[in-house]
């Protein structure tokens, strides 16, 4: 074989390798359709949760936090606030502690206790226009897919599975599915590139 | 074992840490002038202020405030003469009284953040309840002590 034709087989190799590699690599249209399909599957576990009493009472477009599984207005007059955690000179720690208080049947967690604002409020949305909503930094404190699930580690998200009692001593009502399938179907969703119904 | 202060006094309670700070304010160090009312930190006659905020003192720890600021209602001021027990007087707000103490103690929280408040921010921060009903003479109260106020 003549030098020539070695370099150019040789580069013709290299080049076959590396578009074969890029195939590998990159996804293929129906690769893509089945990690959309599981972020969207993943979704719709996650909002499951999202529009359950426990996170819609404070991810609410109303001007006042809700109480109990029927979402009623707070007792007491009490309102959202100019900062999302009470009135001036009532805020929300004025009765919300760092744990639920199992005499008095007030929820508490170790975070301040407060309102989502009202860009994050998300009443009466469609899964789709929840998920949408989700993933818009302009909506949701300008949050990427890792600070989403930072979100859902957080103190006051876990506590919608330790809500305690009412005051009545009636336990609340938890989040249709487990704390940490919530958590495992919301980083499915993420990494698989936040796709929507 | 609690170390806080209480207006402005060093002092030290033995009781459990989940023991309300009502009964520590009232039975361990016999500040009476502070009321229970439900229990269930909704009507506010338990008022106080923790580290200058409003709390429900019927249902907040003792452990929560070890190391903390606390203001009862006998520590307002020395002499009655807050603008706001003055204003009480000068509108003869209470009738049966036990409730005031707490609505003073909201009403001060409020006016130390808004020094004028208008009828909807009294609304909003006043939500103690009063079984006689002097909710109009408060709001009055309030005005008047708030008048003139910088």
């Amino acid at each position: 074989m003549r030098p020539g034709s070695a370099g150019k087989a040789l580069i013709a190799g290299v080049a076959t390798a590396g578009a074969l590699a890029l195939a590998l690599l990159r996804p293929s249209q129906s690769q893509i359709g089945d990690r959309a399909g599981e972020s969207v599957a993943a979704f719709a576990k996650v909002a499951s949760v999202l529009t359950s009493p426990r996170c819609q009472n404070c991810h609410t477009l109303a001007d006042f936090p809700r109480q109990g599984d029927d979402r009623h207005p707070h007792l007491f007059h009490i309102t959202r606030g100019s900062a999302d955690h009470g009135a001036a000179g009532l805020p929300c720690s004025t009765c919300h502690g760092n744990s639920n208080n199992i005499a008095s049947g007030v929820p508490g967690t170790a975070e301040l206790w407060r309102l989502a604002p009202v860009a994050m409020g998300w009443d009466d949305l469609s899964t789709a226009d929840l998920c949408r909503h989700l993933k818009d930094p302009q909506r949701n404190g300008h949050r990427d897919g890792v600070q989403i699930i930072d979100h859902l580690k957080s103190h006051l998200v876990t506590w919608a599975w330790s809500p305690g009692s009412d005051r009545d001593g009636h336990p609340r009502t938890l989040p249709p599915i487990p704390y940490q399938e919530f958590l495992e179907a919301a980083e499915i969703w993420v990494r698989n590139g936040v796709a929507c119904p | 074992m609690t170390r806080f202060f209480v207006n402005g006094r060093a002092v030290t309670v033995d009781a459990d840490a989940d023991t309300p700070l009502l009964w520590a304010l009232r039975d361990d160090l016999g500040l009476t002038g502070t009321k229970f009312g439900c229990g269930i930190a909704a009507c506010g006659a338990c008022t106080v202020h923790v580290e200058e905020q409003n709390v429900r003192s019927c249902s907040l720890p003792l452990g929560a405030v070890a190391g903390k600021q606390v203001v009862t209602i006998e520590g307002l001021s020395r002499d009655r003469s807050h603008p706001l027990q003055k204003a009480w007087i000068e509108e003869q707000v209470p009738q049966c009284g036990y409730c005031q103490s707490g609505m003073i103690m909201a009403a001060a929280a409020l006016i130390r953040e808004v020094p004028h408040p208008t009828d909807d921010n009294i609304d909003a921060a006043i939500t103690n309840l009063c079984r006689c009903g002097t909710y109009a003479r408060i709001r009055r109260a309030i005005h008047r002590a708030t008048r003139g106020a910088p």
